[in-house]
């Protein structure tokens, strides 16, 4: 989920526990360096070399590994149409969002590194399902418009979860989301658009953009994790400026930016309870069905599989390859004898 | 239809179809930093792609435009190589691949950077510069693989003994209307093939690898006459498109 | 985090033991007349596909003109322990600023 940072509910213990392995309020941890929640509280950046609490660390690289991993794996329900899309034009642009995912990864990968973690073990921890991904990309994309779909809600669902990540009091993932950002809004404008064109086609392309948001909308409500008050992690992650927004309001966000989007599409979220509250100044929304989310994030969604073992695949496949250019480096190395500049 | 038509669709379906293979490996990459090359290549093969579909559209005048002919056409209409259209092996075979592709894309759009035609010669003029990382970006590989381990020496070899018969095609001039040469329209592809072999045998030596002797194989992808595979290749691609015939998308 | 040398960005990307491609810092120029500016880091076997790499990773949508790339442990950083004694001393000299002097009215182009 893109950079917030949930597990399940702690009590069957098949999940990560939150960072600090406990809830209610956070007394500074005893490793906690003198002045350095005074610099989070001036909104000055930790940067790589700094002291900083174990924990504090530790939870950064569950969390920007975690966003690394929905990054990566995030390709394969989007990358499943490129060779299906129905115009040149949108397999160019479908093209081009899926390669900027594998780059958002690897933006992310490296500000994971500067923690002094290594990129293969992360990887490893993704493929032995140590360390999560976002739960969205459980689920399949059965039909063009889920392309559309993507981009406009989860995209804009992603968004509104990494926009606040851009002042996360961590210098290197604040600067990667920044990054981040940046190119995701080409991704949403594209989904809108790709959906706008196809509510305002034919009939049956109308009810492909239909379909699609019926079955992308709540689970796109539930990228931003369980509601506050079963939320495990989120105090002390709120201490230390890695998390700026809690759960709920992101998600009202959301939903409060996206309502009029879809009156413009010319398509219906799929919530009867869905209507404005003049009182609250935001929309009210019906329930969502957090045990299903939980259930995807145990293993259990339409594709958890299919996507993990893919992943796991190309990783294996690929070994011979890394291995060979490995082995070419230092033979090279060896050539050039020890007289010049070897590299790393 | 036009030989004109003809010579500038031939070209944009070699790049198409090469480009539409090469998005299969997207998110399979060995390494994500190859993801991200790979994907480069693809776009670059697909936007080139586009503009000749456009101008072979305009040239024929019959108000088909780049879908219409990458998605309406039927099989035999197809005039690409078979090089291109087979389903991709292992990474060293794509490798192999793109280098004879690209090493040749970069003799013809060099030579095309003084067609008559203004189209292609612009064309050209955009495309050169992108074939030439592609073809950098093959020979940074098949000297990895083929210098690499024992293990990428044999892939490396395989791969390329899998791709060389095909690149044959690439360099039969006969599908080329002589007038076009006349008029220089179009290059002669038999003209390139002396430079192009100096470069790729150069490279596949440098990586230690042997120079296949395998004989051309036996193609007919200029004439619309493709392998099983194609049709996969085409039904894969156009089916979501002919499913809603005269949409806008 | 080890002791050695460890880049700009501080972490990991040793070699040591595994087959995995070492880390490379990466700098772009992102238009004449500017410097080149850390962006991030990558992955490559060696520094031919670093810079390639580098290329694909970081100037895609046309951010650069020039790159860099680093191996990261080739990078010797100040320790953030010696950050007082480094640049604290540096905090007294305001004489080095021009804004330290005065100028009498009137009197330009000083």
């Amino acid at each position: 989920m893109y950079g917030n940072d949930f597990g399940v509910p702690a009590r069957d213990g098949r999940d990560t526990p939150g960072p600090t392995g406990g809830t209610g309020t956070t007394p500074a941890p005893p490793d906690e360096p003198p002045g350095f929640q005074e610099l989070i509280d001036t909104d000055a950046r930790i940067e790589p070399r700094d002291a900083m609490p174990e924990a504090y660390r530790n939870t950064l690289v569950r969390q920007i590994a975690q966003h690394a991993h929905s990054e990566i794996i995030g390709m394969q329900p989007e990358g499943n149409w490129i060779s299906r899309a129905p115009s040149l034009r949108r397999k160019a642009i479908l093209m081009a969002k899926v390669q900027d995912e594998a780059g958002h990864g690897l933006y992310l990968y490296a500000a994971a590194e500067t923690l002094g973690v290594d990129r293969a073990d992360l990887l490893d921890a993704l493929h032995a399902g140590r360390q999560k991904y976002s739960s969205i990309f459980n689920y399949p994309t059965l039909t063009w418009a889920d392309v559309g779909a993507i981009g406009w809600l989860v995209d804009g669902a992603a968004i509104a979860n990494q926009v606040p990540l851009c002042r996360c009091s961590y210098g290197p993932y604040a600067r990667a989301m920044i990054r981040v950002c940046k190119e995701e809004s080409f991704h949403q404008r594209q989904g809108f658009e790709a959906l706008h064109t196809l509510s305002h086609g034919t009939e049956a392309q109308k009810a492909m953009a239909q379909d699609a948001v019926n079955r992308w909308w709540w689970p796109s409500l539930m990228m931003f994790g369980p509601s506050d008050a079963d939320s495990t992690h989120s105090e002390q992650s709120m201490r230390w400026g890695i998390k700026r927004f809690s759960n709920d309001e992101l998600r009202q966000r959301f939903v409060d930016m996206t309502v009029p989007q879809a009156d413009a599409l010319g398509l219906t979220l799929p919530d009867p309870d869905l209507c404005w509250n003049d009182e609250r100044g935001h929309y009210d929304f019906g329930e969502i069905d957090f045990a299903e989310l939980f259930e995807v994030i145990r293993g259990n969604g339409p594709c958890n599989k299919q996507r993990l073992d893919h992943r796991v695949r190309a990783h294996e496949e690929g070994a011979w390859v890394r291995e060979a250019a490995v082995a070419y480096a230092r033979k090279k190395q060896e050539r050039a004898g020890s007289t010049t500049g070897a590299v790393a | 239809m036009t030989e004109h038509v003809r010579y500038v669709l031939a070209l944009a379906d070699d790049v198409l179809v090469a480009s539409q293979r090469l998005g299969g490996w997207i998110a399979r990459a060995p390494e994500l930093e190859e993801d991200v090359a790979l994907a480069n290549i693809g776009l670059d093969l697909l936007g080139q792609a586009r503009s000749l579909l456009t101008h072979a559209g305009a040239l024929e005048g019959e108000g088909r435009d780049e879908d219409a002919l990458a998605y309406f056409r039927d099989e035999r209409d197809f005039l690409n190589v078979h090089l291109v259209e087979r389903s991709h092996g292992d990474f060293a075979a794509t490798m192999a691949r793109l280098l004879l592709l690209s090493t040749y894309l970069h003799e013809l759009w060099t030579a095309l950077l003084t067609s008559t035609d203004d189209t292609l010669a612009a064309v050209a003029a955009k495309a050169v510069k992108e074939v030439d990382y592609h073809a950098d970006h093959a020979r940074m590989w098949v000297l990895r693989l083929g210098d690499g381990t024992e293990e990428s020496h044999r892939r490396m070899q395989a791969g390329l003994e899998a791709e060389w018969p095909y690149a044959e095609e690439l360099f039969d001039g006969s599908y080329v209307d002589a007038a076009l040469l006349e008029t220089g329209v179009a290059v002669d592809p038999s003209t390139l093939r002396e430079r192009w072999a100096g470069r790729v045998v150069a490279v596949v030596e440098e990586a230690t690898l042997t120079v296949p002797t395998s004989r051309p194989a036996v193609t007919g992808g200029r004439r619309g006459i493709h392998t099983e595979e194609m049709g996969y290749l085409l039904a894969e691609m156009q089916h979501l498109a002919r499913s809603h015939p005269g949409a806008s998308w | 985090m080890s002791g050695v040398s460890t880049g700009s960005t501080g972490g990991g990307g040793s070699t040591g033991g595994r087959r995995d491609w070492p880390l490379w810092e990466v700098f772009v120029r992102s238009r004449r007349g500017l410097s080149h500016v850390h962006v991030g880091s990558l992955h490559a076997p060696d520094a031919e596909m670093a810079l390639r790499n580098g290329r694909d990773l970081y100037t895609r949508r046309q951010e650069g003109v020039s790159l860099w790339v680093v191996p990261a442990s080739a990078i010797t950083a100040s320790s953030p322990d010696e950050k007082d004694s480094f640049f604290d001393p540096a905090a007294d000299k305001i004489y080095r600023h021009p804004t330290f002097y005065e100028v009498p009215e009137g009197v330009e182009h000083l």
